[in-house]
């Protein structure tokens, strides 16, 4: 008699577990959706990368050419060449970021 | 009170030490780091030590900051990348704290030094080659190498990713140390103009609440970046591992 109790409680609790699997799993789509599609808060972090991201470019073009002119004595023509191939670097990476070129790095995710 | 705005960020040596010529003295950042490092350990070890079914608040709270970069991690770099969980969660806790730990007045902002926040991207960057090269050899250079561009401009292309690529440690650890040094400086600067405007008598004291709205403005402010520039150090890290995992996406 007791036994049988036990075991409709074990049902009970087995079905009622289920039941918590099943909320919890569509609540967990549904935040994965949510999550794909949330712009909050980091449209102030884009910005707080956007200017970075973009000197950034320039300061590391104008450094190779500098030291290429180190090295090879043509000062000041390579550092001018690597400054100007940093500034397209830099507005690379800024409408990478913005979204308006597709970036070749997250092909895949967007294939996916 | 030091009225000068650069002051906070000076280095004072708690316990001198040298070795073979080096200056390793135990710094007031240092004192900073091993609080911050402590104190998230500490916290994370307690919070989890019970291991309930159901979580208590400390327990629950180390959970959400265990989903929370968890799930920024598997967006960006896929299953693959939680790997490199431990990397990302120490990172994004130990900027987050010590960010957090500057708001607190009269403390030292270890990330406010730009030191710190290169050795913090170098060692993202340096993770992010040895990976790539490790996992697919000389196939991760297909990362410079857009696909479907003309030959013609291949090598200019080519140049301009190297670059965009080489500017990545730059722009990441500069971005961390200037926003906390900027923040605090203008905090400072603000915070500096109530206590010489109110000097000035009456006319000056009601003068100084404008300053001291500004202030109390910036405050809050500086609380959303700091955390912001946390979220962002840690989301970059995980878009650039996804980059050393999958180059080329091919």
């Amino acid at each position: 008699m007791t036994r049988g109790n036990k075991n409709s409680a074990d049902e009970e609790r087995d079905r009622r577990l289920q039941s918590l699997n099943d909320r919890l799993k569509k609540t967990r789509a549904a935040e994965v959706q949510e999550s794909s599609s949330r712009p909050d808060n980091t449209g102030f972090g884009n910005a707080l990368r956007l200017s970075s991201e973009f000197v950034a470019a320039i300061l590391v073009g104008a450094a190779i050419g500098y030291g290429i002119d180190q090295l090879a004595g043509t000062a000041p023509w390579a550092m001018i060449l690597f400054m100007m191939l940093g500034f397209v670097a830099g507005v690379l990476n800024v409408m990478r970021m913005a979204g308006v070129m597709s970036d070749p790095y997250r092909q895949e995710k967007d294939e996916e | 009170m030091a009225s000068d705005p650069i002051h906070q960020f000076q280095l004072k040596k708690h316990i001198p030490l040298e070795i073979g010529g080096m200056d390793i003295s135990f710094t007031n950042s240092s004192l900073f780091m091993v609080a911050t490092v402590v104190c998230t350990s500490g916290f994370l070890i307690w919070a989890t030590s019970g291991r309930g079914m159901v979580p208590t608040r400390a327990q629950s709270f180390a959970e959400i900051l265990y989903e929370f970069v968890a799930g920024m991690l598997r967006d960006a770099a896929g299953s693959e990348g939680m790997k490199f969980f431990p990397m990302v969660f120490s990172l994004f806790l130990f900027i987050l704290v010590a960010n957090m730990f500057g708001m607190f007045p009269y403390f030292f902002t270890v990330t406010s030094h730009i030191i710190i926040t290169v050795a913090l991207s170098m060692l993202v960057f340096l993770t992010v080659l040895g990976v790539g090269f490790f996992k697919h050899g000389l196939g991760f250079l297909k990362l410079f190498v857009p696909s479907g561009v003309p030959i013609a401009i291949m090598p200019l292309v080519v140049a301009i990713e190297i670059i965009s690529f080489l500017a990545r440690p730059i722009s990441h650890s500069v971005r961390l140390f200037a926003n906390m040094l900027a923040g605090h400086i203008t905090l400072k600067v603000f915070a500096g103009f109530v206590v010489s405007l109110s000097s000035f008598g009456v006319l000056g004291i009601a003068g100084s609440i404008l300053p001291m709205l500004m202030t109390i403005g910036l405050t809050a402010l500086e609380f959303l970046v700091a955390f912001l520039q946390a979220y962002v150090f840690t989301m970059l890290t995980c878009m650039y591992l996804n980059d050393a995992l999958h180059p080329g996406g091919h």
